[in-house]
């Protein structure tokens, strides 16, 4: 049995029904949580199965579907060279979780950057703000509902309206 | 011809003032050592040995601002770094010119989105927009041999209308 099983099996009984559901595909185990147990599920990851690398932390949007957002964790042990997925899926409306920077201090910036693209946000976060774009940004740019574009294309047919309306610095 | 042909021989231009102070302006250019993305790789090329900038005068890039001419936006610019760059162009003493280089920062080039500023000219007045995804570094001394033309042609003796 792989390390990973064994990981999953001693995730199963920690956490009984924090623990949703197992995915494995080609290769790839995800371990899908309850949002309240993701903070004793690192836990255990880290000091008692060796996982002690958080190689990544996303998140999906899943719009317009329900739960809407589902937060990826990527754990990695050094010692057994295999990779664990982890998976909280969260409701739009209640996005928010524990952070695991106690227990990965990586997860800081990791999770800055979910907040600042997703809107996630994170509950016992050292320093919960905006880390791509500029601090007092409106908006949750990797959203689904974000609009993709920024400006009208600017072609000859409509070459003067827009040049008529683009912002230039003067000086 | 009466003056300058007694005077050359002993070593005496004459010019008028506005030449004299554009000449100088144009040849003994330093630009700021600043590069924001993939055009600034062709800008390194373009100081570098085989494509030299400095038989143009531009010997040395600056670091400090305070120091340099020429701000040549090198790459895209986004939005957090927006105000940055404006701040290191008002730190540079006048006379200054502003060489957008590449697409990016001449209209927001390939990109169409949140990130990217569509061109550096909503930030800060440009002189001359060098296109290309990057342009070659043949391309770069184009646009600084244009603005080289543009100073020549200039008239700083002038009040500002």
């Amino acid at each position: 049995m792989s390390h990973v099983d064994t990981a999953v099996a001693s995730l199963k009984s920690a956490l009984g029904p924090g623990l949703s559901s197992v995915e494995a595909f080609r290769g790839q185990t995800t371990a899908v949580l309850e949002a309240s147990s993701i903070l004793p599920a690192c836990r255990t990851l880290r000091d008692q199965l060796e996982f002690d690398l958080l190689a990544a932390l996303t998140a999906v949007d899943y719009w317009p579907q329900e739960p809407r957002f589902g937060v990826v964790y990527q754990l990695y042990s050094l010692a057994h060279r295999q990779l664990l997925g982890l998976k909280v899926l969260l409701e739009g409306q209640q996005a928010e979780l524990p952070s695991i920077t106690a227990v990965y201090p990586n997860a800081n910036w990791h999770e800055r950057e979910v907040f600042d693209m997703f809107g996630v946000k994170f509950t016992g976060h050292p320093d919960l703000r905006r880390i791509l774009m500029p601090f007092e940004w409106e908006g949750h740019p990797l959203r689904k509902d974000y609009p993709l574009g920024y400006e009208e294309v600017q072609f000859s047919f409509n070459f003067d309206e827009i040049e008529r309306r683009k912002k230039y610095a003067k000086e | 011809m009466g003056i300058e042909q007694k005077l050359g021989n002993m070593g005496v231009v004459t010019t008028t003032l506005e030449k004299a102070i554009n000449w100088s302006r144009t040849r003994a250019m330093w630009p700021l050592l600043s590069g924001l993305a993939c055009c600034a790789i062709e800008m390194m090329a373009a100081q570098a040995a085989d494509y030299d900038m400095s038989r143009f005068g531009m010997e040395l890039m600056r670091a400090s601002p305070r120091q340099a001419d020429l701000l040549i936006v090198a790459g895209r610019v986004t939005r957090k770094m927006a105000p940055v760059l404006r701040r290191l162009y008002d730190q540079m003493a006048e006379p200054k010119w502003v060489i957008a280089m590449g697409d990016c920062c001449s209209c927001g080039g390939v990109f169409n989105n949140y990130a990217i500023v569509p061109g550096v000219d909503e930030v800060m007045p440009v002189d001359v927009y060098v296109a290309g995804c990057p342009p070659r570094p043949e391309g770069l001394i184009h646009g600084i041999l244009t603005l080289h033309e543009r100073i020549m042609a200039d008239k700083p003796t002038r009040a500002a209308a």
